[in-house]
């Protein structure tokens, strides 16, 4: 009647799937466990009527033939003791409770938002965040888009904004072309990446695409109508209804932190076989550091390889797995934000959008040598429902705050999530029958 | 986009058709409505669009609360500006 997972995988991207894919090689009951409606993570994201893109196509087929169990719309909230972790589910309204012997953390990562004066207006919105939106059924088709920020997201997303019928008015990368270079160097050792490149590029034919600007201002009465760009030297105006605004990615290390993994320089410490400081526990793709699609593909084939027990298969993708993490690298490189964007606020602009907590506000409290511990119990910055998701990583670009912990719920649930039992071995074993 | 099946859901009391399987969001978005009214009183809508920002929160067939970008229309919801 109990039911063990002997490998239970967190996050169905691209790192997730290789796992559970090289994990079911050996004939061991395998479950992924995902926040979204399915499996593809953020970067293979379904849009409607989309066709998929060869590499997903394949991994979504060797995914869903491979007999590992998808266990979707569960948002992970705790994990009251080792070996056991508890899922929320939204549509039965039940916490769900799982048993493992081995646990992958593939939990990917989410935009870097940063603030400027109008940021929180209706028009304004990621990057990705876009993409995804567009993905979920919203019309771009005739819409004015200016695509912003930083990171190599930009020129996709603005390739998929176009390709749906936006009128895509100007790409603005704020790294500067000669940061990018080494990047582009390590680009051209890569045949399939060029390819991509290539293809983006021609995509984007007629787009003009601007490096070292940035977005000062958004602006517009209750809804976006223009934004104000700057090179540094001179600032102009366009006129758009879509502000699409992201700098890069930051890694999602709730879940690690709330295992008890080691993070180090902003990412999770594994070793070659994607093994954390937690015993049994494993952590592939971008929590590991910003790397790309290519890099979560080979390190969750290598963790689930690994928590397989085939040391021997892992051991064979290490030096592939070290050429991409180089490539990561050289991406993070690139695009580090410089100074400019980092002083963009005065006083008024909301740094916290859940608790409408203003930069004045928490500049003087970084002024006066607080940390963001003092921040949220002073201002309520990132006790809001995001729980610092957005403004954590803004604070920390802002004013050097580190998130130093994570409490469980890691996501807001309702109260009756905790008034009754979880459920547990009797639901899984039902799920498990569903899935055959 | 192809054509595909379109439903309606009731934004703010006005119908709203958009092609089977899309999200509240995008509802919301066709309708130019808010998703919410933030705590002191500024219009927001969808930011992240994969359900971590809370942004684009909504009253999704009476459940105050919802994230719009996680929600998938469905024939007759009734969707409101979270206020």
């Amino acid at each position: 009647m109990s039911m063990r997972w002997d490998v239970l995988i967190v996050g169905a991207g691209p790192a997730g799937m290789a796992a559970a894919v090289a994990a079911s090689r050996g004939r061991l009951r395998v479950a992924v466990l995902d926040d979204n409606a399915a499996a593809g993570g953020q970067i293979w994201r379904r849009g409607l009527g989309e066709t998929a893109e060869p590499a997903k196509q394949k991994m979504l087929h060797a995914f869903k033939e491979c007999g590992a169990v998808l266990l979707a719309g569960r948002r992970v909230v705790q994990a009251p003791e080792p070996g056991v972790l508890e899922a929320w589910c939204d549509e039965t309204n039940v916490l769900e409770r799982y048993h493992y012997d081995r646990l992958i953390l593939a939990t990917g990562a989410r935009e870097r938002f940063l603030p400027f004066p109008g940021w929180t207006l209706p028009g304004v919105m990621g990057a990705g965040g876009l993409q995804a939106l567009v993905r979920g059924g919203y019309d771009v088709r005739g819409k004015r888009v200016v695509v912003a920020g930083t990171g190599p997201l930009l020129m996709a997303v603005a390739a998929h904004l176009k390709h749906d019928g936006a009128k895509v008015v100007a790409i603005c990368e704020q790294a500067s072309m000669a940061r990018m270079l080494p990047f582009a160097a390590q680009l051209a050792k890569k045949p399939s990446k060029i390819l991509q490149a290539v293809a983006l590029g021609a995509n984007l034919r007629g787009v003009s695409y601007k490096t070292g600007c940035w977005p000062v201002a958004a602006i517009g009465n209750g809804r976006l109508q223009h934004v104000e760009l700057t090179d540094g030297r001179r600032r102009w105006t366009e006129q758009c209804d879509l502000l699409a605004c992201g700098f890069h990615l930051v890694p999602n290390l709730e879940l690690p932190l709330l295992f008890g993994c080691r993070v180090e320089n902003d990412a999770v410490a594994v070793n070659a076989m994607q093994q954390t400081s937690v015993a049994g526990v494993y952590c592939a793709g971008e929590p590991t550091g910003i790397a790309g699609v290519d890099a979560a593909l080979l390190q969750g084939e290598i963790a689930g390889l690994a928590a397989a027990g085939n040391t021997g298969g892992a051991e064979k993708l290490v030096a592939r797995s070290k050429a991409e993490r180089a490539f990561g690298e050289a991406m993070t490189s690139a695009f580090r934000l410089r100074d400019e964007v980092l002083r963009l606020c005065d006083a008024n602009t909301i740094v916290c959008r859940c608790e409408d907590v203003s930069y004045g506000s928490l500049k003087a409290l970084a002024d006066e040598k607080n940390n963001w511990t003092d921040a949220k119990l002073l201002t309520r910055c990132g006790m809001g429902p995001c729980q610092g998701r957005v403004c954590g990583p803004a604070v920390e670009a802002l004013f050097g705050w580190k998130n130093a912990s994570v409490r469980p719920p890691v996501f807001p649930v309702p109260i009756a999530a905790f008034i009754t039992e979880p459920q547990s071995e009797f639901d899984n074993q039902q799920a498990l029958q569903e899935m055959q | 986009m192809p054509e595909s099946r379109l439903i309606t859901v009731q934004v703010n009391g006005k119908a709203v058709s958009v092609p089977a399987g899309s999200m509240v969001s995008a509802a919301m978005l066709k309708a130019g409505d808010l998703c919410r009214v933030s705590v002191t009183g500024e219009p927001r809508s969808a930011l992240c669009g994969m359900g971590i920002c809370f942004e684009c929160r909504a009253v999704i067939n009476g459940v105050a609360h919802s994230r719009s970008c996680q929600v998938a229309c469905r024939e007759g919801m009734t969707v409101e500006t979270q206020r």
